[in-house]
C-alpha cells in the first residue's frame, strides 16, 4: 500500500495546487462583481430554481460516488459500475443543466465581452464545468478498467484518486453556489 | 471562416522570417539541428540517446538533461543582455542600431529566459541530482512525472525561441507582461501569446516537479531520517518547493485570464469595459515575488552545505538555519506588494508591506552570521565552491541592502522602476542564484560523473565573474540615482549617462570572458577526466549522505543505507571507520519511458495551435495528450526488480576500480 499511499498523497497536493487556482478565479469575481459596464448584474441574470437544481445534483452525485467507492474497496464490481453510472449520469445533467444556463445568458446578451463583471462570471463557473467535463471522462474510463480488468491495488488506488478529484469539484461547487449565485441573489 | 483560417489560423506569409535577427536565428537553429543531426547518425548514436537518456527516469540523469537545457539557455540570454547593453552604450543622442520594438522584445526574453529557463532549470537540475541521494531515496516519488515536468519545461523553451521561426515577434511587454500594455488592444501580434503558452507549458512543469520532490522528501526519506536530520539543502528545496506549489497556480491563472483578454475578447485587466489592471499586477507579483525566493532559497542551502564543508566543521546553527529558511518562506507571502508601492494603496497598506519587507532582513542576517561563524575557528581550505561562497557574502550584502534601502516606500518612489531596481536585483539572481548554482555544480560534480572540474580554471572564471559583475551593475545603481529609468533604447547625451553605460558593458564582456572559461572549463576537465578521477565517492571530505555513496551512483543510488543518526551521517560514519554491509537485496527499480516526451510532444502542439488559433491542431494535441494519459493508466508493471545478485555484481565493478 505504500505505493498507492505516496500517490494519493501526491494527488492531494495536485487539488490543492488546483485550488488556489480557483482562489484566483474566485478573488477576480470578488474584485470584478460590481463592475458591470453598464451592462446587466448579477440579481438581473441568476436564475435561482436550476442552480439549486444544480447543486442538489452534484451534491447527490458526490454521496452516489462514495457510494461506489465503497463498493470498490468491498471489490463488488457490479454495484461499483451502478453507482458510478448513476453519478457519471447525475454529472452529465449538472453539465447540461449549466450549458442551459449559459446558452441561455448568451442569448440575453450577457455574453463573457459584454463586461468584466461577466467575463470573470463565465470564467469561475466555466472552469468548474470543465473540470466536471474531465471527470466524467476520468469516470468514463475508471468504469472501463472497472468492467474490463481485475480489481488490483493499482486500479483501485486510480477509482480513489478519481473520487477525491470529484469530491473536490463539489467541495469548489458550494463555494461558487455561496459566493457567486447566494451573494448575487441577496442583494 | 475561410480554408485558409482552417488549415492556418492567424498564420500568413508574414510569418515567415524576413528580418535579420529572424533570419540569423532560424538559420542558426536549422544549422545546429542538422549538425546534432548528422554527428548522432555518423557515431549510430540515436538509439543510445534515445534509450540511455531521453526516456530516462533516473533522476540523477535527468537533471544532467536538465542543466544541458539550462546551459543553452543560458548563452540565448547572455546574448540577449549583450544586445541590451550594446544598444544602451551607443544610443546616446542617436537609435543606436535596434529598433524601439526589437529592442523591448530583447530584454523580454532576456527577463523570461533567465528566470524560467536557466535559473529554475539549473536548480530543478541540481535538486535532481543531489535530493534523492542525500536523503537516501532510490528515486523520486514520481518518477514518470519527473520525465514529463523536463520534458514540458524544454517544450516551453522551445516555444520562447521558436518565434524565430514562425512569427517573428516576441513579446515587448517585459518579462510580466504586465496589463494592460499586453493587452490585444496594444499588443496586436502573437509575441504575447508566444511568452503566455511558454510560460504555460514550463510553468506546469515546474509545478510538477514542484509536487514531486515536495512528495519526495516527505515520504521518500531513509529509515531514522526525521525532519530536523535532513541536510540543509533538502531542507532548503523542500522551502522552495512549497513555494512553486503555491505559487505556480497563481502565475498559471493570471497570464491564463490575460489569453482570455486576448483571444475570447473577455475583460479582466483591460482599459475599457471595467476590467481592473491593478488586478493583474497584483496576481503576477503574488506568484512573482515568491518566485524570486524559489531563485535563492535552494542556492541557501547549497552554501551551507559547502561553508560546512570546506570548514571541515559543522554548520553553526543548525535548528535556526532551518527556522530561518521556513520564516524566508513564509514571509515571501506577504510582500508582494512592494513591488507596485507607487499604485497609490495608501500609507497604511504600503507601511504593512514595506515593514513585512524589512522582516526579511532578519532570517537572512541569522544565516550570514551562520555562515560566516561556520568558518571562524574552522579549517577552512579555499576550494573553488569556497571562492563563489566568498563572493556570494559580499553580493548577498550589497544586494541585501539596496533591497533594504526599496523597502521603505519614500525611498523607493525614487527608485522605482530606474536601473537601481534593475541593478539591485541583478545582484540577488547573479550573487546569489548564479554563484550558488556555480558553487553546486563544482561541488557535486564529481559525485554525479566521477571526476572532478578543473579548479585552476573555476576560479579563473569566478574573478571574470566576480570583477565583472562590480563593472557592470556598481554604474547601474549609480545610474538609478541620476535618474535613469530601466528599458530605455535610447537618451540624450546631455544626461551624462554614457559614459557609465559603456562601463556596464565592458563589464557584460568581462563576465562574458567567465562564460568562456566556464565552457572551456568543462570540455577540459571532461578530456583530462583520467586525471581528476575520484575513485573514494568522497572527494571533499564531505558530511551528508551522498557523499557515502559512490561516483558516480548506480542508478539505484544506494545498494544499503546506513543508519541515520544526524544530518551530517556520513560524517559520522566516516569517524566510526564505517564500511558498507554486503548483504544486498533484490531493488525495485523504474522502467525507463517516453510518455514524457509523446504529451510534451502534443502539448507543444496544442500550445502552438493556441497560439496561431489553428482549431484543428489544437484538438489533435489535445486529444493526443489524453490519449497518452489513458494508455498511461492501463500499464500497471512500470517498476522491475533488480536481482540482489545483479546489485552484489554492479557493486563488485565499483569496488575493481577502486582497487
Amino acid at each position: 500500500m505504500e505505493a498507492s499511499d505516496t500517490k494519493i498523497f501526491g494527488f492531494w497536493i495536485y487539488l490543492m495546487t488546483d485550488l488556489i487556482i480557483f482562489a484566483v478565479l474566485f478573488a477576480c469575481y470578488i474584485v470584478l462583481h460590481g463592475n458591470t459596464f453598464t451592462g446587466p448584474s448579477s440579481q438581473e441574470l441568476f436564475h435561482m430554481p436550476s442552480v439549486l437544481a444544480e447543486t442538489l445534483i452534484l451534491l447527490t452525485s458526490s454521496f452516489t460516488c462514495s457510494l461506489g467507492m465503497f463498493a470498490v474497496h468491498r471489490r463488488i464490481k457490479n454495484w461499483a459500475l451502478v453507482w458510478f453510472s448513476i453519478t457519471f449520469l447525475l454529472g452529465a445533467s449538472f453539465l447540461c443543466i449549466e450549458i442551459l444556463e449559459f446558452t441561455d445568458l448568451i442569448g440575453r446578451g450577457a455574453t463573457w465581452q459584454r463586461s468584466a463583471f461577466l467575463s470573470s462570471f463565465f470564467t469561475l463557473v466555466g472552469t468548474h464545468g470543465l473540470h466536471i467535463a474531465i471527470g466524467l471522462l476520468w469516470m468514463a474510463v475508471m468504469m472501463f478498467h472497472i468492467v474490463w480488468r481485475p480489481l488490483g491495488g493499482h486500479t483501485v488506488s486510480r477509482i480513489f484518486r478519481m473520487a477525491l478529484f470529484w469530491h473536490f469539484l463539489d467541495f469548489v461547487w458550494i463555494f461558487i453556489f455561496t459566493t457567486v449565485y447566494g451573494i448575487g441573489y441577496l442583494q | 471562416m475561410t480554408t485558409h483560417e482552417f488549415f492556418f489560423g492567424k498564420l500568413t506569409a508574414e510569418a515567415i522570417p524576413h528580418l535579420w535577427y529572424t533570419i540569423g536565428g532560424t538559420l542558426f537553429i536549422i544549422a545546429m539541428s542538422i549538425a546534432l543531426a548528422i554527428y548522432l547518425t555518423k557515431t549510430k548514436q540515436w538509439g543510445w540517446l534515445w534509450h540511455e537518456w531521453l526516456t530516462s527516469t533516473d533522476p540523477k540523469k535527468i537533471g544532467t538533461m536538465y542543466m544541458i537545457f539550462a546551459a543553452l539557455m543560458f548563452f540565448r540570454g547572455m546574448i540577449d543582455a549583450g544586445m541590451v547593453w550594446a544598444q544602451q552604450s551607443i544610443a546616446a543622442d542617436s537609435l543606436g542600431y535596434l529598433t524601439p520594438d526589437h529592442f523591448q522584445q530583447i530584454f523580454t526574453s532576456h527577463g523570461d529566459i533567465m528566470v524560467f529557463f536557466v535559473t529554475m532549470g539549473f536548480f530543478f537540475g541540481l535538486m535532481n541530482w543531489i535530493v534523492p541521494l542525500q536523503i537516501g531515496a532510490r528515486d523520486l516519488a514520481f518518477p514518470f512525472i519527473n520525465s514529463l515536468g523536463l520534458w514540458l519545461t524544454v517544450a516551453g523553451g522551445i516555444l520562447i525561441n521558436l518565434f524565430f521561426v514562425v512569427g517573428g515577434d516576441f513579446a515587448n511587454t517585459g518579462w510580466l507582461a504586465l496589463a494592460p500594455f499586453s493587452e490585444l488592444e496594444f499588443n496586436p501580434s502573437v509575441g504575447v501569446d508566444y511568452l503566455i503558452w511558454s510560460l504555460q507549458l514550463s510553468g506546469l512543469g515546474s509545478l510538477l516537479a514542484g509536487i514531486n520532490f515536495l512528495v519526495t522528501i516527505i515520504m521518500r526519506r531513509a529509515p531514522g531520517m526525521t525532519l530536523m536530520k535532513m541536510p540543509l539543502f533538502t531542507w532548503n528545496s523542500l522551502c522552495a518547493m512549497v513555494l512553486v506549489i503555491s505559487a505556480f497556480p497563481v502565475l498559471t491563472a493570471a497570464t491564463l485570464l490575460l489569453w482570455l483578454d486576448r483571444a475570447a475578447g473577455m475583460h479582466f485587466f483591460t482599459t475599457g469595459h471595467a476590467g481592473n489592471q491593478m488586478m493583474y499586477w497584483n496576481l503576477i507579483w503574488m506568484w512573482g515575488h515568491p518566485e524570486v525566493y524559489i531563485l535563492v532559497i535552494p542556492a541557501f542551502g547549497m552554501f551551507s552545505e559547502i561553508v560546512s564543508t570546506f570548514s571541515q566543521k559543522k554548520i553553526s546553527g543548525y535548528v535556526s538555519m532551518v527556522w530561518a529558511a521556513i520564516s524566508i518562506t513564509a514571509i515571501s507571502y506577504l510582500v508582494w506588494l512592494h513591488h507596485f508601492f507607487v499604485m497609490g494603496a495608501g500609507p497604511d497598506v504600503n507601511s504593512f508591506f514595506g515593514i513585512v519587507t524589512m522582516l526579511i532582513a532578519i532570517p537572512s542576517g541569522v544565516q550570514v552570521f551562520n555562515w560566516i561563524l561556520t568558518m571562524h575557528k574552522g579549517k577552512v581550505t579555499l576550494a573553488s565552491p569556497m571562492y563563489w561562497f566568498i563572493g556570494f557574502l559580499t553580493l548577498f550584502m550589497i544586494g541585501g541592502m539596496s533591497g533594504i534601502f526599496m523597502a521603505s516606500p519614500p525611498a523607493d518612489f525614487q527608485v522605482h522602476n530606474s536601473l537601481f531596481l534593475v541593478a539591485h536585483f541583478h545582484t540577488m539572481i547573479i550573487g546569489v542564484a548564479l554563484f550558488g548554482i556555480f558553487a553546486g555544480t563544482t561541488y557535486w560534480f564529481p559525485k554525479i560523473f566521477g571526476f572532478k572540474l578543473n579548479e585552476e580554471l573555476d576560479k579563473r572564471a569566478f574573478w571574470f565573474w566576480f570583477v565583472g559583475y562590480f563593472i557592470a551593475f556598481i554604474p547601474l545603481y549609480l545610474l538609478g540615482f541620476m535618474g535613469a529609468p530601466r528599458r530605455i533604447d535610447h537618451y540624450d547625451a546631455s544626461t551624462g549617462w554614457q559614459p557609465l553605460y559603456i562601463t556596464a558593458m565592458l563589464g557584460y564582456l568581462c563576465i562574458s570572458c567567465g562564460v568562456v572559461t566556464q565552457v572551456y572549463m568543462v570540455i577540459k576537465s571532461i578530456r583530462q577526466r583520467k586525471n581528476n578521477l575520484d575513485a573514494t565517492g568522497d572527494p571533499w571530505n564531505g558530511r551528508t549522505l551522498e557523499w557515502a555513496s559512490h561516483s558516480p551512483p548506480p542508478f539505484y543510488n544506494f545498494a544499503l543505507l546506513p543508519e541515520i543518526t544526524s544530518y551530517e551521517v556520513f560524517w559520522d560514519l566516516k569517524k566510526k571507520g564505517w564500511q558498507p554491509d554486503k548483504n544486498y537485496t533484490d531493488i525495485e527499480c523504474f522502467k525507463n519511458t517516453g510518455m514524457g516526451i509523446y504529451i510534451s510532444v502534443f502539448a507543444f502542439f496544442a500550445a502552438f495551435a493556441v497560439i496561431w488559433q489553428v482549431l484543428w491542431l489544437f484538438i489533435v494535441g489535445i486529444i493526443g495528450v489524453i490519449a497518452c494519459i489513458i494508455i498511461l493508466s492501463f500499464d500497471d508493471d512500470l517498476e522491475y526488480i533488480l536481482p540482489a545478485a545483479e546489485v552484489a555484481k554492479i557493486e563488485n565493478s565499483y569496488v575493481k576500480i577502486k582497487g
